[in-house]
């Protein structure tokens, strides 16, 4: 018995300083994204094909859900271990302000479009920040139960607030971003003016009084995969949700779904390099290929995110699985129906208005 | 060996000739080492995966070291400031320096989040600064950071950073109770808008008492349904309690969701047998309702294994003594069977309150928002807003809080009267 331990110690510290010999050779790059469909569509897109590409260089795909307390920890400690990160945009901003992430020369470090236009220039206007690299379009939108009205259904962001005539519970997640703009939205403030409105006291005492209407028949999410779960099971008419996820409950699950594209929120979300790693060339050679034109492009077969470039726009085909045209189903189609959220602002003034709709939900 | 102890008179030694007093001291002080080197690694990990951990993340509900390390010439030159009007031209060539500097070594967004959580809009204000100032070279200072941002023509922004130039701050404790300072550093409530902590703090205790007594309420009959059945049937049951127990917590918190939305299986069954009309369903889920329901099913256990193991060392010839005595059942079953189990009560119970007051996933899947904890909100604050000092100061009054009901009950229950087994 003790040998048979002696000998299984003897051999796992062999088999150890195996595999560190072996990862001396090649490099592994930590790289962290959302999980689900989404990091399923960049495996295929990205991964996969760098992988093949470069047989010394293996990525370690690692799922996290948001939020930049892991970032600030390994950088506290020392130890930075992933070496790129899915960030929405406005985390991107704020990590780069506290120095978390690495600063991008975009027009050095990513690949030009086929054409030749710089990237500064090829990625969609107003998505280029200091530490960001774009790599989809998302939105916010609501989406309803076709089902669940008879007669007229619901078109615009008015008629999501209004009771009278469609009634029914509404989920919404449970946070100030979106929810204030889309209030002022339905009170009828035209969505180019939003945050000008906002920026007044008035402005979002108006927003919080247009969200009373409707808070007794709201049930509140915060999980990405809950509004799809609750408009599938009908315990509620309206939900906001994002776009891909609403995609694929309508096309891939055949729930009796329908997107309102007026007021959609577009957001982005793409790379940002935690610094202090310790494999920034490798990172960005992978971040080259896998924002290029025709990489931006394949991803879209897989999930109904729009590319950040506007040279991928045009290359975006078919469904991977499904066979259907995915140009209709990009938010960038209807990009003129909503609007582009406006992060600085958001960086600003989200934890006062966090800690206000938080008071507000327990009135 | 006789002899030797007896030449030496009243000295005891042992076979090598020793004085038995040192040799039971070294062999005492090697079992002693021994002892310490079996706890030494468990010792070690709660060292560093426990104590240090927590205190650290404590001092950073006062930790304010981010202002005087980032604007240290801007700390200096407001030091002697009395507060009146605008401060002298070395303040705001000071306030220059230390932001061309911060912007140099990409601190200064730390200083402007820092200042945003004690004023919306600082943010911006000192990250567009930053920018600006960085192409100006000579003074006036004044003039020119009031073009960058005209905030700095305000005197309360730089009260605000006179406030602030302390290493130490209390900013954040004020705001976990609902507090904080007013322009000129006088203590005030915060406005009724913005007033959360306080009620999620007494939500929190009053919720975790509520599902702590419904355990002992479900959990008592059932442990003695297991201590006193034949074995075969209390096998039964305590597999049944235990499955529950090995299963995953989300699974647990899920099927709840299943079994009570309104759409849900207890709410098609309420409908179908006529308790409410279809279009009145009853909103089980996504409120109080739904934590405590699911709170008490997910830490039912932890009340049920306590109060069993101290059940089943209760020797049944008591209560028949009791009855023979005289007593019925229910009094025997008050007087003699109850008290015995009390050690168990308070076992559970504190287990219960403990893990309730800092759940946290639970609440947050089926509480909405009259169901969410206190824990929710810390959790945002670690995951989401990055402000850990606030994290810090609402988990330090949580832990505070706990402590202090720790040694409560110590003082009235015992806790050496607890029995956990």
């Amino acid at each position: 018995m003790k040998n048979t331990l002696r000998y299984t110690t003897v051999g796992l510290a062999g088999a150890v300083t195996m595999a560190f010999a072996f990862s001396a050779q090649a490099v592994e790059l930590g790289v962290v994204s959302w999980g689900g469909a989404y990091t399923a569509s960049q495996l295929k897109a990205y991964h996969q094909p760098y992988m093949k590409a470069n047989s010394d260089v293996t990525l370690n795909s690692i799922d996290y859900s948001g939020g930049l307390a892991e970032v600030r920890a390994q950088s506290e400690a020392g130890n930075v271990t992933w070496d790129l990160v899915d960030v929405v945009v406005s985390d991107a901003i704020r990590g780069c302000d506290e120095g978390l992430f690495m600063e991008i020369d975009h027009d050095e470090m990513l690949a030009k479009a086929p054409d030749g236009t710089p990237p500064s220039k090829d990625f969609l206007e107003g998505t280029l920040s200091d530490c960001f690299i774009p790599q989809i379009i998302y939105s916010t939108a609501f989406a309803y139960r076709t089902d669940a009205f008879k007669g007229e259904q619901p078109k615009t962001m008015a008629d999501v607030f209004n009771l009278e005539k469609f009634p029914g519970k509404r989920t919404l997640q449970r946070a100030p971003i979106n929810n204030l703009e889309w209030a002022l939205i339905a009170d009828g403030v035209p969505a180019k003016d939003v945050y000008e409105v906002l920026d007044t006291p008035e402005g979002v005492d108006r927003a919080f009084a247009k969200l009373d209407t409707i808070k007794d028949e709201v049930i509140w999410w915060t999980e990405g995969a809950v509004p799809a779960q609750l408009l599938a099971d009908g315990e509620v008419v309206f939900g906001t949700g994002y776009n891909g996820r609403l995609f694929s409950a309508i096309e891939e699950e055949k729930q009796p779904l329908a997107i309102i594209w007026d007021g959609q929120v577009l957001d982005i979300d793409g790379w940002a390099i935690p610094s202090g790693g310790k494999h920034k060339d490798e990172v960005l050679e992978f971040v080259k290929f896998a924002t290029d034109t025709q990489r931006l492009a394949d991803q879209a077969k897989y999930i109904s995110y729009g590319p950040a470039r506007n040279s991928s726009l045009p290359l975006v085909g078919k469904h991977a699985e499904l066979g259907i045209d995915m140009a209709p189903h990009m938010p960038t189609k209807y990009a003129d129906q909503g609007f582009l959220t406006d992060f600085q602002w958001w960086a600003d003034n989200r934890d006062e208005l966090n800690e206000r709709f938080e008071a507000w939900l327990q009135q | 060996m006789a002899e030797a102890t007896l030449d030496q008179g009243d000295l005891m030694r042992t076979a090598d000739g020793t004085p038995l007093k040192i040799s039971i001291a070294r062999a005492m002080r090697r079992n002693k080492l021994k002892a310490l080197a079996l706890i030494a690694p468990l010792f070690v990990f709660i060292l560093f995966s426990f104590l240090i951990p927590i205190i650290d993340m404590s001092l950073r509900s006062v930790d304010n070291s981010v202002i005087p390390d980032v604007l240290p010439n801007t700390v200096a030159a407001l030091a002697d400031w009395d507060g009146e009007g605008l401060p002298p031209e070395e303040a705001f060539a000071a306030l220059a320096a230390d932001m061309k500097a911060g912007r140099e070594s990409r601190d200064i967004g730390k200083v402007a989040t820092r200042l945003n959580y004690e004023l919306s809009g600082m943010r911006g204000t000192v990250m567009g600064t930053a920018r600006r100032i960085a192409s100006v070279d000579e003074g006036p200072y004044q003039e020119a950071l009031i073009k960058a941002n005209k905030d700095w023509s305000d005197p309360a922004t730089w009260k605000l950073l006179k406030r602030l130039s302390s290493p130490y701050t209390m900013g954040y404790y004020l705001n976990a109770v609902d507090m904080r300072f007013d322009v000129d550093g006088n203590i005030e409530a915060q406005p009724d808008f913005r007033q959360i902590y306080v009620d999620l703090f007494l939500r929190t205790f009053w919720m975790s008492i509520l599902i702590t007594g419904l355990t002992i309420l479900l959990g008592y009959p059932i442990a003695h349904l297991m201590a006193t059945l034949p074995l075969r049937y209390s096998n039964l049951l305590m597999i049944l309690v235990l499955l529950p127990f090995w299963t995953s917590l989300l699974v647990r918190t899920t099927a709840w969701i299943v079994m009570l939305q309104s759409e849900g299986v207890l709410n098609d069954l309420l409908v179908w047998v006529g308790v409410f009309s279809d279009d009145a369903r009853p909103q089980l889920v996504y409120n109080k309702i739904g934590t405590i329901v699911a709170m008490t099913h997910i830490l039912l256990p932890f009340m049920v294994l306590p109060l069993y193991s101290v059940m089943k060392t209760i020797p049944p010839s008591y209560m028949r003594a009791a009855r023979s005595l005289g007593a019925n059942q229910f009094t025997a079953f008050v007087r003699i069977y109850m008290p015995q189990t009390l050690s168990g009560i308070g076992a559970g119970s504190i287990l219960v309150f403990i893990l309730a007051i800092g759940y946290y996933i639970t609440p947050a899947l089926v509480g909405g928002t009259s169901g969410t904890l206190i824990s929710n909100q810390i959790a945002y604050h670690m995951q989401q807003s990055l402000n850990w000092g606030l994290a810090a100061a609402l988990g330090v009054i949580l832990l505070a809080t706990v402590i202090a009901l720790y040694f409560l009950y110590n003082r009235i229950v015992g806790v050496d009267k607890m029995k956990l087994g």
